[in-house]
């Protein structure tokens, strides 16, 4: 194909063929997994967390929340950092660089809150010629109760402190990941920056936990019988994480770069991500769902996407969406939408009355048509077998026709939101009669007596 | 005789639909959208809640999933076999229009209720005893659903069958592939755990129900239908000549090694019953079997998923044709002489009027006839005041009141032949009809 965009990426001076990094985490636990990888088509990854020594991991170490038939929405993890040696995983990064010298080979450290410690390790790691380091100050469980991971990450001024040492001997870029169990992202962000980060990767995961065993009331996931609270990921948390990068993004007091992570399982996932201000991306729970080989729907779905779009390199379209995102106080209220279902399209499901009658304002109207009445009218036609008559959507002789009361319906988009059926319900815009005003100014006109207070739609 | 060996007649009567896995149950059940006023239950005589038991399914309650199909249907079980879903729940169901392909309600609800059998969950217990007294004649599907549900209000029940096996079509009249009569009798045992009473070989005649109607408070008529309408035609009284459900009956009642069969079979009728007998045929082993219809494909009463199954079975269809004349050699049944037909008219209005110069012989060592059962008009008939319809009992639909106080009456009898599920239903209905007679409503 002519005319291909470019897919590659840099970030605070590292660059990679692609966005699509491996985040660390098992998938980046090895030599030989990190070499498949990059086989496949990742443009980067992010060695599993280094610390001096190898730790020790539990005997189940996962749980999951799936969704009505649907494996892992939700992920999480008890496991710690790597539990191999220093000396294995150093020499295998150094092998892996040297095969692949234009992908993006990044190295998470986790060690003791001492300035020699974290000085030794970086030399050492440096010098097996990765393109930079990242400080996992993100992981909630387990390690933190060593006063490391998310308990640095909490805490502004140790993240300060620590990046700062980092950056003292550092000859690479340093990347700070945050942990999401905070309760404004900005704070660290700010402290990272202020030690002198070159990048912020984020979200780290979410603490949680799982799950419990209804039948034997064990916590998920258990270890002999007794469970702790572990990180949780996967694509339940892509919300939160997007959030997060956009606060970072629209700060004014942050301009270093970012990289996204969270719940990322589709190329789609990505572009809402560089969006919002993420330069790059991270990737681990799809990956330990389906595989290395997901990178290649990816590539392949962000490059057809920025041809659609005529976008000739990621750049071109990082934070284009962040300016749009700000206080609910800059929203108009005279912006008005409502609901339209397309009745051909419609299969009566009746999800979409259920919703609004009981979850939301009331405004869909009911109405069973007889099938006949239905049938004649082009609406669908009736099968027959063995002098059976019968149609899809119909029984006891009607078929539910559902409307929207345009007069009643406030926009929500809850409708628009279950319906099963694609384009089946839109939401149109529609003359609200108000003048486009935010919530100050409609305070101040309300004052003025230049308009009427705003009730919400009345029912008749 | 089938030539056939017993290993081969196992894997051609195994279950044309075989249960789900678990694994199976819960992706088809995560396909149901969860309707609003749904489609499926609309459709169904009985009105099961189908989105309820598929969700119950989904998440993880397949014990609750089976008591909200009982619930509405007793028979659950059998109609999840034998029902045409195709024309009812899945035929409704909204996902064909969404997917192309219903979610498969008849499998879904099977698991429910064979995951409670196999548990040995009932849920259901019968009602504080009223002191009232109901007989029902007849232990066919809606005999049971009417003493199953009066039990449940707490009214005594006895069932007086003909035959020696409770159940109905349900247990011998139904293709041995759909369903096996050991799942039929497991349903009359969820009946008689309710301490409804059935007694075998029991028929009651005119003189009967009249003392019936003495002796018990309220009568449940679920009589069904009698004997296979015949062809009317020269040499159809001596051998080789089957009725349908006598030919499918004894699919039921002996190893399938020793069921007779013919090499070559014709079938005359186009219904289900004449589908289930032809597939019957050809996998007991005959070598050709063919349905004779008078009428054309389109106008034929059997489903169309029934045809596409004969039709894969390598059955051949004569339309537009009807039997002049059994031809024997020495007695021995050879073949049919057929004429052909032509409609004048259309759909099942037409006249048949034959074709002049059209005949021909089908060589056959075996005819079934499958025309349709005759209303028992010999007992309908000997009940003072019951208004009677072309053979049909006439009822209220709401109560399956006749048109004697105290006798009710449902299933066949009342429709000249239906579904399993719609006798469920009208055995229901008449239990309610009864209850509010006996309240004296």
């Amino acid at each position: 194909m002519k005319n291909r965009p470019s897919l590659v990426t840099e970030i605070c001076g590292i660059r990679s063929p692609n966005p699509f990094w491996l985040a660390s985490a098992p998938p980046t636990n090895t030599g030989a997994q990190v070499r498949r990888a990059f086989e496949a088509g990742w443009g980067g990854a992010v060695w599993k967390t280094l610390d001096f020594e190898p730790i020790v991991n539990v005997s189940s170490r996962y749980g999951a929340v799936d969704y009505d038939g649907r494996k892992i929405m939700g992920f999480n993890n008890i496991e710690l950092i790597s539990d191999r040696t220093l000396e294995e995983n150093l020499a295998e990064i150094r092998e892996v660089k040297r095969e692949f010298p234009d992908h993006a080979l990044v190295v998470s450290l986790m060690v003791e809150s001492e300035r020699g410690s974290w000085h030794d390790m970086v030399k050492r790691v440096e010098d097996t010629g990765c393109d930079g380091v990242e400080l996992n100050f993100g992981c909630p469980h387990g390690m933190s109760e060593r006063g490391m991971g998310s308990a640095v990450g909490q805490v502004p001024e140790y993240t300060e402190m620590i990046t700062s040492w980092v950056k003292e001997v550092a000859q690479t870029p340093v990347l700070v990941k945050l942990t999401p169990n905070i309760t404004d992202i900005r704070a660290i962000g700010r402290a990272a920056q202020a030690g002198g980060a070159d990048g912020l990767s984020l979200i780290n995961t979410v603490n949680s936990i799982i799950g419990v065993d209804i039948d034997t009331y064990r916590p998920l996931p258990h270890v002999a019988g007794r469970g702790s609270h572990g990180g949780y990921c996967g694509p339940a948390v892509k919300p939160i994480a997007l959030h997060m990068v956009h606060a970072l993004a629209a700060d004014p007091e942050i301009h270093i770069p970012i990289s996204g992570i969270g719940g990322i399982q589709a190329w789609q996932d990505a572009v809402e991500f560089m969006l919002l201000g993420a330069t790059g991306v991270q990737i681990c729970t799809a990956v330990m769902h389906y595989g290395f080989r997901l990178v290649e729907h990816m590539v392949s779905g962000l490059e057809q996407w920025m041809i659609d779009k005529r976008f000739e390199r990621t750049s071109d379209f990082v934070g284009k969406t962040v300016p749009a995102i700000g206080d609910w106080g800059e929203l108009d209220l005279g912006y008005k939408v409502v609901a339209e279902i397309d009745q051909d399209r419609c299969i009566h499901c009746g999800l979409c009355y259920a919703a609004c009658e009981d979850g939301a304002h009331q405004s869909i109207t009911r109405t069973e048509v007889p099938d006949q009445e239905f049938a004649t009218s082009g609406g669908a036609h009736f099968e027959t077998s063995g002098g059976r008559r019968f149609m899809a959507g119909a029984g006891g002789g009607y078929i539910n026709r559902y409307e929207i009361d345009q007069e009643t319906c406030v926009g929500c988009n809850l409708c628009s939101l279950l319906c099963p059926v694609d384009a089946c319900i839109s939401m149109v815009t529609r003359e609200s009669g108000l003048p486009s005003m935010t919530w100050a100014e409609y305070q101040a006109r309300l004052e003025k007596g230049e308009v009427e207070a705003i009730r919400p739609p009345q029912h008749g | 005789m089938s030539l056939l060996d017993p290993d081969e007649l196992a894997r051609n009567f195994a279950e044309i639909r075989p249960p789900f896995t678990p694994d199976e149950a819960r992706a088809q059940a995560a396909r149901c959208l969860f309707c609003f006023d749904a489609p499926c239950t609309r459709a169904c005589p009985t009105h099961i809640d189908v989105p309820r038991f598929i969700r119950q399914i989904l998440h993880s309650n397949p014990a609750g999933a089976a008591e909200t199909i009982l619930d509405s249907n007793v028979l659950g079980g059998s109609c999840a076999r034998v029902c045409p879903t195709e024309v009812l729940c899945e035929g409704a169901c909204v996902d064909r229009i969404l997917q192309g392909e219903a979610v498969p309600i008849g499998g879904l609800q099977r698991f429910a209720v064979d995951w409670a059998d196999e548990k040995g969950l009932s849920v259901f217990e019968p009602g504080t005893d009223t002191g009232r007294r109901v007989a029902i004649v007849g232990a066919g599907p809606a005999g049971l659903s009417c003493a199953f549900e009066l039990r449940r209000r707490g009214h005594g029940v006895e069932v007086f069958e003909a035959r020696d096996l409770a159940g109905g079509l349900n247990t011998i009249g139904i293709a041995a592939y759909k369903i096996t009569t050991e799942y039929a009798l497991s349903e009359v045992e969820r009946v008689r755990a309710m301490g409804a009473e059935i007694r075998l070989e029991t028929p009651i005649d005119g003189a009967g129900l009249a003392k019936l109607m003495e002796e018990y408070d309220a009568v449940f008529l679920g009589i069904g239908l009698g004997a296979t309408a015949s062809l009317g035609i020269p040499g159809e009284e001596t051998g080789g000549v089957w009725e349908a459900l006598e030919f499918i009956f004894q699919t039921h009642r002996k190893p399938f090694a020793e069921c007779g069969v013919g090499r070559r079979v014709v079938v005359i009728g186009g219904g289900n019953t004449a589908i289930d007998a032809a597939t019957a045929a050809v996998r007991l082993g005959a070598d050709r079997v063919t349905i004779a219809y008078r009428r054309t494909r389109a106008d034929m009463p059997a489903y169309a998923h029934e045809y596409e199954l004969a039709k894969s079975d390598g059955v051949i269809f004569e339309w537009l044709s009807a039997p002049l004349e059994c031809l024997r050699t020495g007695g021995t049944l050879t073949g049919l002489r057929m004429q052909r037909l032509e409609m004048q008219g259309v759909g099942r209005d037409a006249n048949l009027v034959p074709v002049a110069g059209s005949e021909f012989m089908l060589e056959c060592d075996m005819v079934v006839k499958a025309l349709g059962q005759q209303p028992l008009v010999g007992l309908t008939g000997a009940i003072d005041g019951l208004e009677i319809d072309r053979g049909r009992v006439v009822v209220d639909p709401r109560s399956g009141a006749t048109s004697v106080p105290g006798l009710f009456a449902g299933g066949d009898c009342i429709s000249n032949g239906a579904e399993v599920v719609n006798a469920v239903e009208e055995g229901r209905i008449a239990a309610r009809g009864i209850s509010d007679f006996l309240d004296g409503r």
